[in-house]
Protein backbone atom coordinates (compact mmCIF):
# COMPACT_ATOMS: atom_id res chain seq x y z
CA UNK A 1 0.00 0.00 0.00
CA UNK A 2 3.24 2.12 -0.08
CA UNK A 3 1.30 3.75 -3.34
CA UNK A 4 -1.59 5.22 -1.39
CA UNK A 5 -2.04 9.14 -1.22
CA UNK A 6 -4.65 9.98 1.46
CA UNK A 7 -4.50 13.34 2.34
CA UNK A 8 -4.65 14.23 -1.33
CA UNK A 9 -7.46 12.17 -1.80
CA UNK A 10 -9.71 13.54 1.02
CA UNK A 11 -9.15 16.85 -0.37
CA UNK A 12 -9.75 16.71 -4.01
CA UNK A 13 -12.49 13.82 -2.62
CA UNK A 14 -14.21 17.15 -0.87
CA UNK A 15 -13.32 19.27 -3.85
CA UNK A 16 -15.63 16.49 -5.85
CA UNK A 17 -18.48 16.99 -3.40
CA UNK A 18 -18.53 20.41 -3.17
CA UNK A 19 -18.70 20.95 -6.71
CA UNK A 20 -21.14 18.63 -7.21
CA UNK A 21 -22.93 20.65 -4.34
CA UNK A 22 -22.62 23.62 -5.99
CA UNK A 23 -24.41 22.65 -8.94
CA UNK A 24 -27.36 21.33 -7.30
CA UNK A 25 -27.81 24.30 -5.14
CA UNK A 26 -27.88 26.41 -7.83
CA UNK A 27 -28.77 25.08 -11.28
CA UNK A 28 -30.76 22.00 -9.89
CA UNK A 29 -28.82 19.79 -12.11
CA UNK A 30 -26.61 16.36 -11.25
CA UNK A 31 -23.19 16.59 -11.58
CA UNK A 32 -23.16 13.21 -13.27
CA UNK A 33 -20.83 13.66 -16.07
CA UNK A 34 -21.59 10.48 -18.54
CA UNK A 35 -24.88 12.48 -18.41
CA UNK A 36 -23.95 15.75 -18.87
CA UNK A 37 -21.98 14.67 -21.75
CA UNK A 38 -24.43 12.03 -23.56
CA UNK A 39 -27.01 15.06 -22.87
CA UNK A 40 -24.49 17.30 -25.38
CA UNK A 41 -24.55 14.43 -28.15
CA UNK A 42 -28.01 13.53 -27.57
CA UNK A 43 -30.98 14.71 -30.23
CA UNK A 44 -32.00 16.86 -27.99
CA UNK A 45 -31.63 20.60 -28.44
CA UNK A 46 -31.71 22.18 -24.71
CA UNK A 47 -29.94 22.22 -21.86
CA UNK A 48 -26.62 23.01 -24.37
CA UNK A 49 -25.49 25.53 -22.48
CA UNK A 50 -24.89 25.03 -19.21
CA UNK A 51 -23.81 21.16 -20.26
CA UNK A 52 -21.17 22.77 -22.71
CA UNK A 53 -20.03 24.96 -19.71
CA UNK A 54 -19.02 22.30 -17.33
CA UNK A 55 -17.59 20.08 -19.71
CA UNK A 56 -15.52 22.97 -20.26
CA UNK A 57 -14.43 23.95 -16.60
CA UNK A 58 -13.64 20.04 -16.38
CA UNK A 59 -11.24 20.32 -19.13
CA UNK A 60 -9.73 23.06 -17.36
CA UNK A 61 -9.40 21.97 -13.51
CA UNK A 62 -6.05 20.19 -14.09
CA UNK A 63 -4.77 23.78 -15.15
CA UNK A 64 -6.25 25.91 -12.63
CA UNK A 65 -4.12 22.62 -10.02
CA UNK A 66 -0.73 23.49 -12.25
CA UNK A 67 -0.77 27.06 -12.69
CA UNK A 68 -2.37 28.46 -9.30
CA UNK A 69 -2.02 25.20 -7.35
CA UNK A 70 0.27 22.64 -5.95
CA UNK A 71 1.50 21.42 -9.58
CA UNK A 72 0.42 18.07 -10.82
CA UNK A 73 1.94 14.98 -10.89
CA UNK A 74 2.33 13.23 -14.61
CA UNK A 75 -0.45 10.64 -15.52
CA UNK A 76 0.73 6.97 -16.45
CA UNK A 77 -1.42 5.54 -19.23
CA UNK A 78 -0.68 1.67 -19.49
CA UNK A 79 -3.37 0.99 -22.17
CA UNK A 80 -2.12 0.95 -25.63
CA UNK A 81 -4.39 2.70 -28.34
CA UNK A 82 -6.67 -0.74 -29.37
CA UNK A 83 -7.29 -1.09 -25.55
CA UNK A 84 -7.94 2.77 -25.09
CA UNK A 85 -10.35 3.06 -28.03
CA UNK A 86 -12.05 -0.58 -26.43
CA UNK A 87 -12.77 0.69 -23.16
CA UNK A 88 -13.70 4.19 -24.60
CA UNK A 89 -16.73 2.37 -27.05
CA UNK A 90 -17.52 0.83 -23.27
CA UNK A 91 -17.43 3.60 -21.34
CA UNK A 92 -19.53 5.66 -23.22
CA UNK A 93 -21.83 2.74 -24.47
CA UNK A 94 -22.15 0.63 -20.65
CA UNK A 95 -22.88 4.56 -18.77
CA UNK A 96 -25.37 5.97 -21.20
CA UNK A 97 -27.74 2.11 -20.93
CA UNK A 98 -26.97 2.43 -17.46
CA UNK A 99 -27.71 6.00 -16.93
CA UNK A 100 -24.30 6.78 -15.38
CA UNK A 101 -20.90 6.74 -13.72
CA UNK A 102 -18.66 7.15 -11.31
CA UNK A 103 -19.68 10.86 -10.71
CA UNK A 104 -23.74 10.65 -11.05
CA UNK A 105 -24.52 6.63 -9.47
CA UNK A 106 -21.44 7.19 -7.10
CA UNK A 107 -20.64 10.97 -5.69
CA UNK A 108 -24.51 12.17 -6.35
CA UNK A 109 -26.60 8.68 -6.69
CA UNK A 110 -25.06 7.38 -3.18
CA UNK A 111 -25.31 10.81 -2.13
CA UNK A 112 -28.86 11.23 -2.37
CA UNK A 113 -29.12 7.90 -1.16
CA UNK A 114 -30.38 6.40 -3.82
CA UNK A 115 -30.39 2.13 -3.74
CA UNK A 116 -30.64 1.88 -7.69
CA UNK A 117 -27.32 4.20 -7.85
CA UNK A 118 -26.03 2.19 -5.08
CA UNK A 119 -26.77 -1.06 -7.05
CA UNK A 120 -25.03 0.17 -10.30
CA UNK A 121 -22.25 1.48 -8.25
CA UNK A 122 -21.25 -1.98 -6.63
CA UNK A 123 -22.05 -3.54 -10.27
CA UNK A 124 -19.49 -1.78 -11.89
CA UNK A 125 -16.77 -1.34 -9.12
CA UNK A 126 -17.16 -5.39 -8.97
CA UNK A 127 -16.48 -5.89 -12.76
CA UNK A 128 -14.14 -3.67 -12.98
CA UNK A 129 -12.36 -5.47 -10.47
CA UNK A 130 -12.74 -8.33 -12.13
CA UNK A 131 -11.80 -7.33 -15.32
CA UNK A 132 -8.07 -5.74 -13.82
CA UNK A 133 -8.04 -9.28 -12.31
CA UNK A 134 -8.39 -11.04 -15.59
CA UNK A 135 -5.68 -8.95 -17.29
CA UNK A 136 -3.16 -8.37 -14.82
CA UNK A 137 -2.99 -11.71 -12.82
CA UNK A 138 -4.68 -14.21 -15.51
CA UNK A 139 -4.17 -13.18 -18.96
CA UNK A 140 -0.32 -12.08 -18.19
CA UNK A 141 0.56 -14.08 -15.57
CA UNK A 142 0.75 -11.73 -12.81
CA UNK A 143 2.43 -8.39 -13.65
CA UNK B 1 -25.68 34.48 -11.64
CA UNK B 2 -26.75 32.05 -14.97
CA UNK B 3 -26.79 28.56 -15.35
CA UNK B 4 -23.82 28.63 -17.42
CA UNK B 5 -21.52 30.63 -15.28
CA UNK B 6 -22.32 28.19 -12.22
CA UNK B 7 -22.00 24.88 -14.59
CA UNK B 8 -18.50 26.15 -15.48
CA UNK B 9 -17.51 27.17 -11.96
CA UNK B 10 -18.87 23.86 -10.53
CA UNK B 11 -16.82 21.45 -13.83
CA UNK B 12 -13.55 23.95 -12.60
CA UNK B 13 -13.65 22.73 -8.81
CA UNK B 14 -14.49 19.18 -10.03
CA UNK B 15 -11.79 18.87 -12.32
CA UNK B 16 -9.67 20.63 -10.05
CA UNK B 17 -10.64 17.85 -7.37
CA UNK B 18 -10.00 14.79 -9.61
CA UNK B 19 -6.75 16.52 -10.20
CA UNK B 20 -5.82 17.17 -6.56
CA UNK B 21 -6.55 13.47 -6.07
CA UNK B 22 -4.90 12.29 -8.44
CA UNK B 23 -8.25 9.86 -10.11
CA UNK B 24 -7.12 11.54 -13.43
CA UNK B 25 -4.29 9.15 -13.43
CA UNK B 26 -5.03 5.78 -14.22
CA UNK B 27 -2.70 4.25 -12.80
CA UNK B 28 -3.71 5.02 -9.58
CA UNK B 29 -7.23 3.92 -10.59
CA UNK B 30 -6.22 0.68 -11.76
CA UNK B 31 -3.91 0.19 -8.38
CA UNK B 32 -7.20 0.66 -6.68
CA UNK B 33 -8.78 -1.98 -8.44
CA UNK B 34 -6.58 -4.55 -8.88
CA UNK B 35 -7.44 -5.88 -5.08
CA UNK B 36 -5.00 -9.21 -5.30
CA UNK B 37 -2.22 -7.41 -6.21
CA UNK B 38 -0.34 -4.18 -4.89
CA UNK B 39 -3.79 -2.96 -3.50
CA UNK B 40 -3.79 1.56 -3.30
CA UNK B 41 -6.79 2.40 -1.11
CA UNK B 42 -6.48 6.06 -2.90
CA UNK B 43 -9.96 5.76 -4.47
CA UNK B 44 -11.88 4.99 -1.48
CA UNK B 45 -10.62 7.66 0.18
CA UNK B 46 -11.93 10.21 -2.59
CA UNK B 47 -15.26 8.73 -2.63
CA UNK B 48 -15.45 8.82 1.21
CA UNK B 49 -14.72 13.13 1.10
CA UNK B 50 -17.17 13.57 -1.56
CA UNK B 51 -19.98 11.91 0.17
CA UNK B 52 -19.33 13.42 3.07
CA UNK B 53 -20.22 16.72 1.54
CA UNK B 54 -23.05 14.93 -0.93
CA UNK B 55 -24.65 13.35 1.95
CA UNK B 56 -25.75 16.10 3.72
CA UNK B 57 -26.05 18.46 0.85
CA UNK B 58 -28.32 16.37 -1.20
CA UNK B 59 -30.41 16.03 2.29
CA UNK B 60 -31.23 19.25 2.49
CA UNK B 61 -31.47 19.85 -1.18
CA UNK B 62 -34.27 17.57 -0.89
CA UNK B 63 -36.21 19.66 1.43
CA UNK B 64 -36.59 22.65 -1.35
CA UNK B 65 -38.09 23.09 -4.34
CA UNK B 66 -35.92 25.89 -5.88
CA UNK B 67 -31.86 26.58 -5.95
CA UNK B 68 -29.97 29.51 -3.95
CA UNK B 69 -30.62 30.85 -7.71
CA UNK B 70 -34.81 30.26 -8.53
CA UNK B 71 -33.96 27.06 -10.52
CA UNK B 72 -36.35 24.29 -10.66
CA UNK B 73 -35.24 21.76 -7.93
CA UNK B 74 -35.71 18.46 -8.75
CA UNK B 75 -33.66 15.28 -7.68
CA UNK B 76 -34.33 12.17 -10.32
CA UNK B 77 -37.66 10.08 -9.01
CA UNK B 78 -36.38 6.51 -7.61
CA UNK B 79 -36.15 4.30 -10.87
CA UNK B 80 -36.26 0.58 -11.18
CA UNK B 81 -33.22 -1.82 -10.62
CA UNK B 82 -33.82 -3.18 -13.95
CA UNK B 83 -31.73 -4.97 -16.89
CA UNK B 84 -30.47 -1.85 -18.38
CA UNK B 85 -28.66 -0.65 -15.06
CA UNK B 86 -27.51 -3.93 -14.17
CA UNK B 87 -26.03 -4.09 -18.40
CA UNK B 88 -25.02 -0.84 -18.79
CA UNK B 89 -23.40 -1.01 -15.49
CA UNK B 90 -20.88 -4.34 -16.40
CA UNK B 91 -20.30 -2.78 -19.71
CA UNK B 92 -18.94 0.28 -17.88
CA UNK B 93 -16.81 -1.70 -14.91
CA UNK B 94 -15.62 -3.66 -18.04
CA UNK B 95 -14.26 -0.58 -19.99
CA UNK B 96 -12.80 1.14 -16.76
CA UNK B 97 -10.62 -1.85 -15.84
CA UNK B 98 -9.33 -2.10 -19.33
CA UNK B 99 -8.26 1.65 -19.41
CA UNK B 100 -8.49 2.83 -15.99
CA UNK B 101 -10.34 6.12 -16.96
CA UNK B 102 -14.23 6.99 -16.49
CA UNK B 103 -15.89 9.71 -17.84
CA UNK B 104 -14.69 12.70 -16.07
CA UNK B 105 -11.12 11.78 -15.50
CA UNK B 106 -11.19 10.34 -19.32
CA UNK B 107 -12.24 14.45 -20.26
CA UNK B 108 -9.92 16.11 -17.32
CA UNK B 109 -7.12 14.09 -18.68
CA UNK B 110 -7.20 15.80 -21.87
CA UNK B 111 -5.42 19.23 -20.09
CA UNK B 112 -2.22 16.59 -20.13
CA UNK B 113 -2.49 15.91 -23.87
CA UNK B 114 -3.87 15.06 -26.96
CA UNK B 115 -2.53 11.62 -27.32
CA UNK B 116 -3.62 9.00 -25.57
CA UNK B 117 -6.52 10.97 -23.53
CA UNK B 118 -8.03 11.99 -26.65
CA UNK B 119 -7.87 8.47 -28.31
CA UNK B 120 -10.23 7.54 -24.62
CA UNK B 121 -12.42 10.33 -24.88
CA UNK B 122 -13.27 10.02 -29.09
CA UNK B 123 -14.04 6.37 -28.80
CA UNK B 124 -16.25 6.99 -25.69
CA UNK B 125 -18.15 9.90 -27.47
CA UNK B 126 -18.29 7.48 -30.40
CA UNK B 127 -19.74 5.08 -27.75
CA UNK B 128 -22.43 7.18 -26.34
CA UNK B 129 -23.52 8.63 -29.94
CA UNK B 130 -23.95 5.10 -31.27
CA UNK B 131 -25.98 4.18 -28.50
CA UNK B 132 -28.79 7.12 -28.62
CA UNK B 133 -28.76 6.42 -32.54
CA UNK B 134 -29.68 3.05 -31.72
CA UNK B 135 -31.63 3.90 -28.76
CA UNK B 136 -33.42 6.34 -31.03
CA UNK B 137 -33.98 3.73 -33.60
CA UNK B 138 -35.34 1.13 -31.67
CA UNK B 139 -37.29 3.54 -29.21
CA UNK B 140 -36.20 1.65 -26.00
Amino acid sequence: MENFTPVSALIGGLMIGLASTFLLWTTGRIAGISGILGGLLSFERTNLRWRAAFVVGLIFGPVLVSEFGPGITPITIDADIPLLIAAGLLVGIGTRLGSGCTSGHGVCGIGRLSVRSLVATVVFMATAAITVFVARHVLAGGV
Amino acid sequence: MGMGISALLSGLVFGAGLTVSRMIDPSKVIGFLDVAGNWDPTLAVVMAGALMVTLPAFALAKRRVKTLIGHPLTLPAPGQIDTPLIAGAILFGIGWGLGGFCPGPGLAALAFGLGKPLVFVAAMVAGMVGYGFVAKKTNV
